[in-house]
Order: structure tokens, then C-alpha cells, then sequence
């Protein structure tokens, strides 16, 4: 037994970290230091520059333009793409559809779609939830019905991450109302969202910002050969994606960058006439957020290597622990660094337009954007599973109750 | 990067497990604690037969030359049967002084017998005044007649009363709370001046209050260097550490199986009290909370090998801080789900409770730890 990465990782690890100093631009990291969400320009210049050099479909196989690293190496790559900070791969395009094609696709729709997901030339959105089906997803309802060659789809998508932003969306549908049980007769779509019959309408969040839609779907012409894996098998295929590998699912290099940041900024502040940093109460808070963040980190390896060394074709319960603490310790982190930020985390300000104005600053620079930061991710316990969803699916899988 | 166990490691832990299986149920360790001394020597001569005795004690002294991943599975072990024999207070805290700070003399005399079995040691180091503060140290040793003179009171001596020897820490120089000047020695147990008085502490295991005064030890009884063992204590207590963070591991382990066995077996309102998801998710963040230990008893046993001092203390500190409270929560949590039975005598679960706060409190609790990271927050 031995927690110490291998003289290869260490080097691996610095070639990532070297390269995303050389190539991330100025601008991106910038902006991502101070607390922005990447724009939409940010993910696709990104996504672009690591696919040049082989690594953005970071978890699929060579065959199909992965760059074939173990567990281990995805897990160093995303920990310092996150912790740069750079944007986050887009995981519709990499984590979701790819894997699922590759397992589940025709080999039209592995040539077609795969090298186009991987540059972002599509921009893929997840079309689960419904109004109806949040957290009991079988229940969804939005309806496919073969008309010849077509689908042809009624129906409400709702949460539909960045569709704003998408160009094509993987849809769970309903092809048979009639079975026996709600999970055999749903069906795993690919949908162009430049088809007639679409609508996508924002949802603001309580961030303020624009990440959310509901997509409404009415007499929408779906082509036969869009359909993944088998008609009424969708369930399936949707229990892969879900429960595909989820190396990344704590996003601890985020939460890392983010207590670094905080104790950067907890400098330039001050509370009863010290800097913050000096203060004795904000010093246990980050130490034991620096614990709990130890701790997840090691269990993460934990994980990785037993992942590895399944082959790599057997989620791991345990990946819901990654995912309650990990979203607990994002959340803690956003919390931490609103709170450094204080009164002058409140405002709502931007900078670029007050700049333009030449309107002073309300306060430093990375303040403003804090408390949307914190208001955000909120929603990292309920997406993906909520929290308590994975505290079910431990008894179910670990605990046997 | 390895979680692997090796295949003596295996062998260890398969070996362990059988024999406190046989022996080690709680109805047998109960009758063991109403014995006057509170363990089993019977037992003890089976570590030593097994040679758990000897675990982390070198080939050349009769030892079986393991490492520190092979006493956290055993230690573990030893957690999920609350085994009450002074493992801790001889093997790993005496012997952890003995193979840092000890001479080939010292060593050859004294840890083969400890590997054999016939020979038991604690560690007399933390005062009534010094709290958690390891420096905090009033016992002296003043040199008289080529050897010293130890004056002075030891408190809460892990297995005090019942060690052969006692690897003591006293005064040679510097005043109080002073990280130079103090020194260790090796006290035998029935040196003149040097007085025990046993006591259980609230788990069952057995500690002792010293007073020594004027007791004569000879020079050869310095263990280490002269005024610079802080070092050495340091290690010891981080060893300490170590082992008793495994020994969690393994308590909790038992306090949470019991815990789903109840939760699937209690039946109110006609069912299950387990179908409850109250109850269930409480069960998960249990889990949840011994993964995050484990992993941290993990740190601890890995990083008592590193070098670099000050990081070593560091990643010591988190697992104490991590352990802690994951073995805190997952132990009220165990009472709590079994309702009025988890608070009986009768009843296992309260024991493991009880061995659990104990060792929250061996060497620097929760908040001593958390305070001591924080003040390196930077």
C-alpha cells in the first residue's frame, strides 16, 4: 500500500500543469480567476486547443481519438484543468455521449458525431428531466411515435442545461406506453435542435445568470437512424451514462482552486483591524475545510484504483460518497470565498460595463462575482443525482436496507 | 499509487481475524474485563506465538520486520473486537521510542523480549498540567552519582500499572514548555521512589497516575539523546496516533454493521425500522463519514514515513482532526439508531462508543489538532 503518486504520474502531472500554462489564454484564466463562468467562446477555444493536442475526449479510447490514459491520468488531468483554473470540458460532449456511442452506437453514428463532439463542433445538451420526472426520471413522458422513417416527438424537457448554447441535444423518450414497466419503453434519442418544432426558452437562476431552459418539443421530425441502441432499451443505455465512470464527479481541483483563492484574497481584507487571514476563527475554517478536502482526496484515489483495477467497467458505489462530499466541499469553498468577499460581495456589478462607463469599482475586482458563484452552486447537490438520491443508492447498492 | 495488500499482509490480516473471532466475542472480552488485571496473558502469549508481538520489531531482535501498513491492519483489527491487551503501550509506543532513540545495547536487551512476548512497556510522557501540550513537561532528571535523579508525576500512563518498563520523559534542561532540554529514560517497574496507581479508564482499558521521587537510574538508562528527545516523543505520539486512527477504523466498521443489522432486523409500526429513510440516510452518512476516516487512518500510517517533519505532522494532524470526527459521529450515530438498547451495559455497541471517545482524547483531541492546522493556514 502506498498513496504516493509514481515517479511517471508526478510527470505526468507536470506535463498537464506545463501545458495548460502555456496554452490556456490569458484572458480565459483571467476571467476564471476572478470567479466567471467561462462564455461559450471560453469552453469551445478550449475544448479546441487540448483536442489539437489529443486530449479532450480524456476518457475515450485511442480508437476513437482518446489518448488512452489510466484512471489515474484522467484524474490528474481534470484536477489540473480545474484547479488552473481552465473551463471544464464540456461532460455532455465527453463524459456522456461519447462513452454511450461508443458502446451503444451505430457505426455511422460513432464516425459522425464522435470527432465532432470531441472539437466541439456540436455543442450537446442532456434532454432528462421533465417537469414531472426530476429525481424518479422513469416517470418522463415526452412522447416518440414512429411515423415511417421519422419519430416524431411531443413533449417538455425541463433543466436542459446550456440548450441555449447547443446544437444538438440526447433526449430520453417514451416509445411505448404500454409496458408492463415504466422503464421498458423509453428510448435514447439524438436530436437536431435546429428541427422544426423546437422551442428553447430560458430559465434564469437565482444567480442571476442564464444556464437553465425548459426545451418544449412539438410534432418534431426525429430521423430513425438517431435512435441509440435498441428502441425501448433506452433505460439502459441511460444507466450507463449515468453510472459511467465518475472520476470527476468530486471536482476537487475546483474546490481546491477556491480555498487557495480565498486565502489569497484574505489578505487584502480585514476584520477587527487584521488582515482576515490572521483571524483565528477563519483560520479553523479553512483548515478544516483543508481536511475534509485531504480526506476526499485520498477516498478519491481510492476509487480511481479500484476502478482500474476492475477493468474499468464497474462503477464504483462509492462514487456517491465523491459526489456528497465533493458537492458539499464546492459548496463550502463558494461559501468560504462569498464570505471573504462581504458587504462587497452583495452588489451586482459588472466591471466590463461599469469600465465602460468609467464608473469606479464598488469594490476588489473578484468580489462581485462571489455571491452568484456561491448562489450556483446550490445546485450542485441536486444535479447529477440529488445528494439524497445518492444516499439511496448507498443503501441500495452498499447498505442493503 | 497501491491500496493493494501484499500476500503477507494478507496472511496477517486473515490470521488476525480468525483468532479473535475465536476469542475475541464480547461476551468473552466482557468476562476478561471483570478479571482484575482486564486482559488476557493467555492471549498476549498468542500475539506473541503469531508474531503480532514483534509486528514492526526488526529480523535481528527476534521481530518480524514489518511496517507501519502492517500494524494499521492490525490495529484495525484489534478496533473491530475492542481487544484490550497493551498492544499500543508496548509495541507501538515503547517500541517505536526503543527502535528511534534506543542503542544497540538498549535495543538488543529489550526488544526481543518485547517481540517474545515477555516483556511489557508504556509510555509515561504527558503531565496533569501539560493537557495536550507535548512540551509541557515538569518531571526532572537531575544527574547524580554518574546517573539521575527522576522527580516528578505522570498522568493517564497508558497500561501504566502493569508495564515492565516505562519509558519516561523528564528535565535535563530548559524550563517548562520548552521544546529543548528534555530527555528520556527507561524506569523499571519496580525501581525505589517509583509509585503506580492503576485505574480503569471510561473504555475498560487500564492506565495509572506515576509519581516518581528520587528515583535512580543509572546513566546507561537514557534512552537517546540528552536534552533533544522532543524529536523522538514527537514520533512516538505520531505513531500513536497512527495506530489508535486504524483502531477507529475498525470500531467503526463493527459499530456500523451492528447498526444495519438493527436497522434491518427492529421492526415498529410493522415494519423494518430500516425502511424508514430517515434511517436510511442516516446509515449513509455514517458510511459516508467512516470512508472519509478510512481514508484519513490511511494518511496517517503513510505519512509516518515521511521525512520532511513539519509535513509529516501535518498530514498527522488532519487524519487526527478527520478521524475524530468521522469516529464521533459515526459512534453517536450507532447509539442513537439503536435507540435504548445503544445505551445499555449490555449491549457491544456502547463499548466501541466508549473506546472511541477514549482515543478522540489520546494524544492532542479534535480541537488541539484542528488549532494546531489552522495556525499554519496559509
Amino acid at each position: 500500500m502506498d498513496l504516493r503518486f509514481t515517479p511517471e504520474e508526478a510527470a505526468f502531472r507536470e506535463e498537464v500543469r506545463a501545458f495548460i500554462r502555456d496554452h490556456l489564454p490569458r484572458e480565459i484564466r483571467e476571467r476564471m480567476r476572478l470567479g466567471h463562468p467561462p462564455r461559450k467562446q471560453d469552453t469551445i477555444a478550449w475544448m479546441r486547443i487540448l483536442n489539437e493536442r489529443g486530449w479532450a475526449a480524456y476518457s475515450w479510447p485511442t480508437e476513437w481519438g482518446g489518448p488512452g490514459w489510466t484512471p489515474i491520468q484522467r484524474m490528474i488531468f481534470l484536477e489540473e484543468n480545474l484547479s488552473a483554473p481552465a473551463p471544464e470540458l464540456l461532460s455532455f460532449n465527453i463524459t456522456m455521449l461519447g462513452p454511450v456511442l461508443i458502446q451503444f452506437g451505430t457505426e455511422a453514428q460513432k464516425k459522425h458525431f464522435l470527432p465532432r463532439a470531441a472539437n466541439l463542433d456540436d455543442w450537446w445538451c442532456q434532454g432528462f428531466s421533465e417537469p414531472g420526472a426530476g429525481s424518479d426520471l422513469a416517470s418522463l413522458r415526452t412522447a416518440a411515435v414512429r411515423d415511417g422513417d421519422h419519430y416524431v416527438v411531443n413533449g417538455q424537457k425541463i433543466w436542459t442545461s446550456t440548450a441555449h448554447n447547443a446544437d444538438w441535444c440526447f433526449c430520453l423518450v417514451r416509445t411505448n406506453p404500454q409496458a408492463a414497466k415504466r422503464q421498458d419503453g423509453i428510448s435514447f434519442l439524438l436530436i437536431d435542435l435546429r428541427t422544426p418544432g423546437i422551442e428553447v426558452r430560458p430559465i434564469i437562476s437565482i444567480d442571476g445568470s442564464h444556464h437553465l431552459n425548459e426545451v418544449f418539443f412539438t410534432d418534431v421530425r426525429v430521423p430513425v437512424g438517431n435512435l441509440v441502441g435498441e428502441e425501448n432499451k433506452g433505460w439502459s443505455v441511460a444507466k450507463y451514462l449515468l453510472g459511467n465512470e465518475r472520476t470527476g464527479i468530486a471536482r476537487l481541483g475546483k474546490s481546491k482552486e477556491r480555498v487557495r483563492f480565498a486565502k489569497e484574497v484574505a489578505k487584502e481584507v480585514r476584520m477587527n483591524g487584521r488582515p482576515l487571514i490572521e483571524d483565528k476563527a477563519f483560520r479553523q475554517r479553512v483548515a478544516q475545510i483543508e481536511v475534509e478536502m485531504k480526506a476526499l482526496e485520498i477516498t478519491q484515489l481510492r476509487v480511481v484504483s479500484a476502478y482500474a483495477k476492475a477493468g474499468g467497467n464497474r462503477p464504483d458505489p462509492l462514487s456517491s460518497v465523491l459526489k456528497i462530499k465533493g458537492t458539499e466541499l464546492l459548496q463550502a469553498s463558494s461559501e468560504l470565498v462569498m464570505d471573504v468577499g462581504g458587504p462587497q460581495a452583495m452588489p451586482v456589478w459588472q466591471q466590463e460595463l461599469a469600465a465602460l462607463a468609467n464608473e469606479p469599482a464598488i469594490g476588489p475586482d473578484w468580489a462581485p462575482q462571489m455571491a452568484p458563484n456561491y448562489l450556483m452552486l446550490r445546485a450542485a447537490s441536486i444535479y447529477g443525482g440529488t445528494n439524497e438520491i445518492q444516499k439511496n443508492i448507498l443503501n441500495k447498492a452498499v447498505l442493503g436496507l | 499509487m497501491d491500496f493493494d495488500l501484499t500476500d503477507d499482509q494478507r496472511l496477517l490480516t486473515d490470521s488476525v481475524a480468525r483468532l479473535l473471532s475465536d476469542s475475541y466475542s464480547f461476551e468473552q472480552r466482557k468476562a476478561l474485563l471483570k478479571t482484575e488485571q482486564g486482559w488476557s496473558e493467555t492471549l498476549w502469549q498468542k500475539y506473541a506465538e503469531l508474531g503480532l508481538t514483534g509486528l514492526p520489531i526488526a529480523e535481528e531482535h527476534g521481530g518480524f520486520g514489518g511496517g507501519a501498513v502492517d500494524v494499521m491492519l492490525l490495529m484495525q483489527a484489534f478496533g473491530r473486537h475492542l481487544v484490550l491487551e497493551p498492544y499500543l503501550a508496548t509495541v507501538v509506543l515503547g517500541g517505536t521510542a526503543l527502535r528511534l532513540a534506543g542503542d544497540a545495547a538498549q535495543q538488543g536487551e529489550i526488544l526481543p523480549e518485547v517481540a517474545a512476548g515477555s516483556l511489557r512497556l508504556a509510555f509515561a510522557h504527558y503531565e496533569r498540567q501539560a493537557r495536550y501540550d507535548i512540551t509541557d513537561v515538569l518531571t526532572t532528571a537531575k544527574p547524580q552519582g554518574g546517573g539521575f535523579l527522576l522527580e516528578g508525576a505522570k498522568s493517564v500512563v497508558l497500561h501504566g500499572a502493569t508495564a515492565d518498563k516505562l519509558v519516561v520523559s523528564a528535565r535535563t534542561g530548559g524550563s517548562r514548555a520548552e521544546a529543548e532540554g528534555l530527555s528520556l529514560f527507561l524506569v523499571d517497574a519496580d525501581a525505589p521512589g517509583l509509585a503506580r496507581r492503576g485505574y480503569r479508564l471510561r473504555d475498560g482499558t487500564e492506565a495509572a497516575e506515576l509519581s516518581l521521587s528520587a528515583v535512580q537510574v543509572p546513566r546507561e538508562a537514557l534512552l537517546g539523546l540528552q536534552d533533544a528527545a522532543l524529536p523522538v516523543i514527537q514520533r512516538v505520539v505520531e505513531a500513536g496516533i497512527a495506530a489508535t486512527a486504524a483502531e477507529v477504523i475498525g470500531a467503526m466498521e463493527t459499530m456500523h454493521a451492528m447498526t444495519l443489522d438493527y436497522l434491518k432486523t427492529r421492526v415498529q409500526f410493522g415494519k423494518p425500522i430500516g425502511e424508514n429513510q430517515a434511517l436510511q440516510h442516516r446509515a449513509a452518512e455514517m458510511l459516508v463519514a467512516m470512508e472519509q476516516g478510512r481514508s484519513m487512518a490511511m494518511l496517517a500510517t503513510m505519512s509516518l514515513e515521511e521525512e520532511d517533519a513539519a509535513e509529516r505532522a501535518r498530514h498527522i494532524s488532519m487524519a487526527k482532526v478527520g478521524v475524530g470526527q468521522a469516529g464521533r459521529f459515526v459512534s453517536q450515530q450507532a447509539v442513537q439508531l439503536h435507540g435504548g438498547i445503544g445505551m445499555t451495559e449490555e449491549y457491544a455497541v456502547g463499548h466501541f462508543f466508549r473506546r472511541v471517545m477514549v482515543i478522540e482524547h489520546l494524544f492532542g483531541d479534535t480541537a488541539t489538532h484542528l488549532d494546531r492546522l489552522a495556525e499554519q493556514v496559509a
